[in-house]
C-alpha cells in the first residue's frame, strides 16, 4: 500500500504551497486552561487538516521519513489527507507507528521529521505532528481498523514495562504472529505516558484507547508485577516459557541536587510530584486518596529546563500556585524543552529565571521549605554535551522565597533488573548494554531498549528502539541464531 | 485482584489478612513488603509481609487502623478482594549467624519483626524478643514469637500485662545485666527506634531498624521515601527498608512522615462520616471488575 504513490490530489502548484502559511491548531486560551487539567491543544478540524496537508511539496525523495525514528511514511499519509481519505492516512501511519495519538501529541517533530522538511528552509515546516494527531483522533472516533496479523508462530515474548518502548515492540511483535505479554510494575498501563506526562499534554483517555487497541490485537497485559522482584528475567524464560524478553523499564531513579535542605517537606522530585498528580490524581483530593502539598496561593519553583520541568511547573499553576518559576542554570538557548512547551508555559504566566543555580533549600516553618538560596551563573566553555558549561559567579548569592520546590534535573538507571539478571552487562552508569541496531544484550534471548539503555530521551526514540527490538526479536525467533 | 481468604482480628483495630498472591508468596523473604491499593480512587500504601505460604500461594499482612486506607482495609472480610498488591519489595533482611539477637517490636511492629526473628532463629541465632503495647489487649504475636525465641519479654504502658513500661526499658536492663548482644533489630514507632539507636550506639551494638516512610511506587522511581542515612539520601523502597540504626536521621524521617497530616485527617474525617458506605462502594467496584473480567 505504502510503496505505490497515489496520483497527487493536490490542486495547488508548488509555488502556491510554499506561500500558504502553516495552519495553527486550535488551543484553549491560557487564562482558561490554567484553571483546568484539560488538553491545551484542541487539534485541527478536517478543513484545517486538508489545508495544512496541501502545503506538502510531495518530494520525490522525502527526507522527513528518513528522519523519523520509526520511519512513518509521511508523504503517503499526507497525500491521503489531501484526498480526504483520513482512514487511509491512518492505515499508512499504523504500519510504522502503533501509537499515533500519542506521538502526534508529544513527539518533538521539530527535531525529527519537521526539521528535515523542505518547507522548513523556506519558512515554516509542514505541521506533520499536527496532521498525525488529526489522523489518529479521526481514526479513534471512527473506530480503529485492524491491520491483519500474521498467523500464530507459537512463540512467546515477555515485555518488561508498558511505556512507549514496550508498547511499540508489543504492537509490532503481535502483528508478526507472536504471543506477547507485557508486565507493568504499576497498577496502570502506559509507563511514563501515564505517570509522567500530564493530562493537559496527553489525555489518559488517548493512552487507554491505544492500549485497548493493542488488547484487541491480542497483546496480554499484567499489572502489579515488578520484574526483578515479583519474578526474574530468568524465571520468565525458564519457568513461564517465554522465548525472548524485551526489557523496556525506562529511566528510573530521580536525581537530586545533593544540596542542603533537600529533605525539607515541600521539596519533591519531578517524578514524585508528577506521579502524585498524573497517576494518583492528587489534584482531585479528597475524591482520590493520595494527597499533594497544597500549593494554592503559594510560590512554586521547578529546578531544571527540560520537558519534565515544564510539565511540573505548568501542573503547579493548575493546582493554584500564585507564582510559578523555572530556575535553570544555563540560558534559554540550552534548554532541552520543546519550544512549543516553553511558549505555552510563558502564555500561562510561568516566569523563567535563567543562569540560576540553587545551592541550598532553607526552612521556613520548622521542617518545611521556606526559600531557596541560589547563585548567578555564567556560561563557560562547552562541556561533554556540547552545551556551554555554567559556572557560578562568586558573591552572587540571593534567596527566593518558596513553598514548594520540584527537582527536575534528570534520572539515573534503576538497578532492579540489572542486579537480578546474572550476566546482563551494563555501562559504567548502570544502563543496560544493548546493541544500537539489534537491541540485543549480553544475555541470549534478552533484548533491551528505550531509556534503560540510553538514559532519559524521548517517547519517539524509545518507540524507535521498540521497533528495532521487535524486528530483531522476530529474526531471532525465526532463525534461532544469536 | 487479590482475594482475601482470611481476615482475623489479632487485637482491637489490628487484623491479619491472608490473601491470594501466588507470585509474591513464591518470592517473599523476611523484611520485604508489599504496596497495595484498595480501589480505583485509592492511595498506594506499603505494608510489611508477615508470612507467606508458597504452596497455598498466599501471603499475610498485619494491619493497624490508623488512617482512612487502613480503616477501610480493616473493614474487609474473607471473600472480599484487594484491587492491587505488588511485591515483594525492598531488600530482604540480612539473615546470618550473629549469635544473640534481641528483637524489639513496638505495637504492630511485633508483626513486622516476626518474619525476620523467625528466620534468624532458623539460622541458628539465640533470639530474645521484646514486644510492647499500650495495654494488654493490644499485645500481638506473642505466641508466634515464643515459638522462635529463647525468651519473650512483654511490656505494657499501663502495666495490665507483662511489665509496666516500654520495650526499651527491657533492652536497657538486659544490657545493664551484662547480657551479651550481637545484634539488635528494632521495629516500631519512630521515637522508639530512635531511642533504641541512641541506647546501643555508645556500646557499639549493631542495630538494625525497618523504616516506614511515605511511598508511592515502591520501585525507586519517585524518591518520595528518601531517608537520610549517614548524611546521604537513600530510598527506603530499594535501598531499605532496613538500615543501620546508628546512621539514620530519625528526626528527618519523623518530619517527612508528618508532611500530609492535614490531608490525612481530612480524609479520615470524611471516611468516618459513613464508613459502611465506603466499604459498600469498594465491594460494588470490585464485584463489577470481577464480572467484567469473566
Amino acid at each position: 500500500m505504502k510503496g505505490a504513490q497515489p496520483e497527487s490530489a493536490n490542486p495547488l502548484s508548488l509555488k502556491e504551497r510554499v506561500k500558504l502559511p502553516r495552519q495553527l491548531m486550535l488551543e484553549q486560551p491560557a487564562e482558561l486552561r490554567i484553571l483546568n487539567f484539560h488538553e491545551v491543544n484542541l487539534g485541527y478540524t478536517e478543513e484545517l487538516a486538508r489545508q495544512e496537508a496541501r502545503r506538502c511539496l510531495e518530494c520525490a525523495k522525502p527526507t522527513c521519513m528518513d528522519n523519523c525514528p520509526v520511519g512513518v511514511h509521511v508523504r503517503e499519509f499526507v497525500q491521503r489527507i489531501v484526498a480526504g481519505d483520513f482512514a487511509g492516512a491512518a492505515s499508512v501511519i499504523r504500519e510504522d507507528n502503533v501509537l499515533p495519538g500519542i506521538t502526534g501529541r508529544v513527539c518533538p517533530q521539530e527535531d525529527h521529521c519537521e526539521s528535515a522538511c523542505k518547507l522548513h528552509k523556506k519558512g515554516e515546516s509542514l505541521g506533520i505532528g499536527y496532521l498525525e494527531r488529526f489522523v489518529a483522533d479521526y481514526e479513534q472516533r471512527l473506530g480503529i481498523r485492524h491491520l491483519p496479523a500474521a498467523p500464530p508462530t507459537g512463540k512467546k515474548v515477555a515485555i518488561v514495562g508498558s511505556g512507549p518502548a514496550g508498547l511499540s515492540a508489543a504492537g509490532d511483535l503481535v502483528q508478526r504472529g507472536h504471543g506477547v505479554r507485557v508486565f507493568e510494575a504499576l497498577h496502570e498501563l502506559g509507563g511514563v505516558l501515564v505517570y509522567g506526562i500530564p493530562e493537559f499534554r496527553l489525555p489518559k483517555q488517548i493512552i487507554r484507547q491505544q492500549i485497548g487497541y493493542m488488547r484487541d490485537m491480542g497483546v496480554e497485559f499484567e499489572t502489579d508485577v515488578v520484574v526483578g522482584r515479583t519474578i526474574t528475567v530468568d524465571e520468565l524464560m525458564q519457568e513461564e516459557g517465554f522465548d525472548a524478553v524485551f526489557v523496556a523499564t525506562g529511566a528510573g531513579a530521580p536525581q537530586f541536587l545533593g544540596i542542603p535542605g533537600e529533605h525539607l517537606n515541600g521539596v519533591y522530585s519531578a517524578n514524585e510530584f508528577l506521579t502524585r498528580i498524573n497517576l494518583m490524581h492528587a489534584n482531585e483530593f479528597p475524591a482520590y486518596d493520595q494527597p499533594i502539598v497544597d500549593v494554592r496561593g503559594k510560590d512554586v519553583a521547578v529546578i531544571g529546563g527540560g520537558n519534565t520541568a515544564l510539565d511540573a511547573i505548568r501542573s503547579s499553576l493548575r493546582l493554584g500556585a500564585r507564582k510559578a518559576s523555572i530556575l535553570y542554570r544555563r540560558s534559554e538557548a540550552e534548554m532541552p524543552a520543546r519550544a512549543e512547551e516553553v511558549k505555552h508555559a510563558r502564555q500561562e504566566g510561568v516566569e523563567f529565571h535563567f543562569l540560576t543555580g540553587p545551592i541550598a533549600f532553607l526552612p521556613g516553618a520548622p521542617g518545611w521549605l521556606g526559600a531557596v538560596r541560589c547563585l548567578r551563573m555564567e556560561l563557560g566553555e562547552p562541556d561533554a554535551s556540547g552545551r556551554r558549561r555554567p559556572q557560578s559567579v562568586p558573591g552572587s548569592e540571593f534567596e527566593v522565597p518558596l513553598s514548594v520546590a520540584v527537582i527536575a534535573v534528570g534520572t539515573s538507571a534503576n538497578p532492579i533488573i540489572q542486579s537480578t539478571t546474572p550476566g546482563l552487562d551494563t555501562n559504567p552508569k548502570g544502563y543496560i548494554h544493548a546493541d544500537p541496531l539489534t537491541q540485543r544484550t549480553s544475555r541470549i534471548g534478552v533484548f533491551a531498549g528505550g531509556d534503560i539503555v540510553t538514559g532519559s530521551a524521548t517517547v519517539i526514540l524509545a518507540m524507535g528502539a521498540g521497533r528495532r527490538a521487535a524486528r530483531s526479536i522476530h529474526e531471532y525467533l525465526t532463525d534461532g541464531n544469536w | 485482584m487479590f482475594p482475601v481468604l482470611e481476615a482475623a482480628f489479632l487485637a482491637p483495630g489490628i487484623r491479619r489478612f491472608v490473601m491470594e498472591a501466588p507470585r509474591i508468596a513464591r518470592k517473599q523473604k523476611p523484611g520485604q513488603f508489599v504496596i497495595l491499593r484498595l480501589h480505583e480512587h485509592g492511595e498506594r500504601i506499603p505494608l510489611t509481609i508477615e508470612n507467606s505460604d508458597p504452596s497455598r500461594g498466599t501471603i499475610s499482612i498485619v494491619v493497624q487502623s490508623v488512617g482512612k486506607t487502613t480503616r477501610l482495609l480493616n473493614s474487609l472480610e474473607a471473600g472480599d478482594a484487594i484491587l492491587d498488591v505488588v511485591g515483594p519489595l525492598g531488600k530482604p533482611s540480612d539473615i546470618g549467624k550473629f549469635g544473640t539477637v534481641v528483637v524489639l517490636g513496638g505495637g504492630v511492629g511485633a508483626a513486622m519483626a516476626y518474619p525476620t526473628a523467625a528466620a534468624l532463629q532458623r539460622a541458628g541465632n539465640r533470639v530474645l524478643s521484646i514486644i510492647g503495647a499500650r495495654t494488654r489487649q493490644l499485645v500481638i504475636l506473642e505466641r508466634e514469637l515464643r515459638a522462635v525465641s529463647e525468651a519473650v519479654y512483654v511490656t505494657t504502658d499501663d502495666g495490665s500485662y507483662g511489665e509496666r513500661g516500654l520495650v526499651i526499658d527491657v533492652l536497657r536492663r538486659l544490657m545493664e545485666q551484662g547480657t551479651h548482644i550481637d545484634l539488635v533489630l528494632a521495629v516500631g514507632p519512630i521515637p522508639m527506634m530512635k531511642a533504641v539507636a541512641d541506647l546501643t550506639r555508645s556500646p557499639g551494638i549493631s542495630t538494625v531498624v525497618s523504616l516506614n516512610p511515605i511511598m508511592i511506587d515502591g520501585t525507586g522511581m519517585c524518591g518520595g521515601c528518601r531517608v537520610l542515612v549517614d548524611g546521604r539520601s537513600q530510598f527506603a523502597c530499594v535501598d531499605g527498608p532496613e538500615f543501620d540504626a546508628h546512621k539514620v536521621d530519625f528526626d528527618v524521617l519523623l518530619q517527612r512522615n508528618s508532611m500530609y497530616r492535614g490531608p490525612e485527617r481530612e480524609a479520615l474525617a470524611e471516611f468516618e462520616r459513613d464508613p459502611q458506605a465506603q466499604v459498600d462502594g469498594l465491594r460494588a467496584e470490585t464485584c463489577a471488575m470481577e464480572e467484567s473480567a469473566t
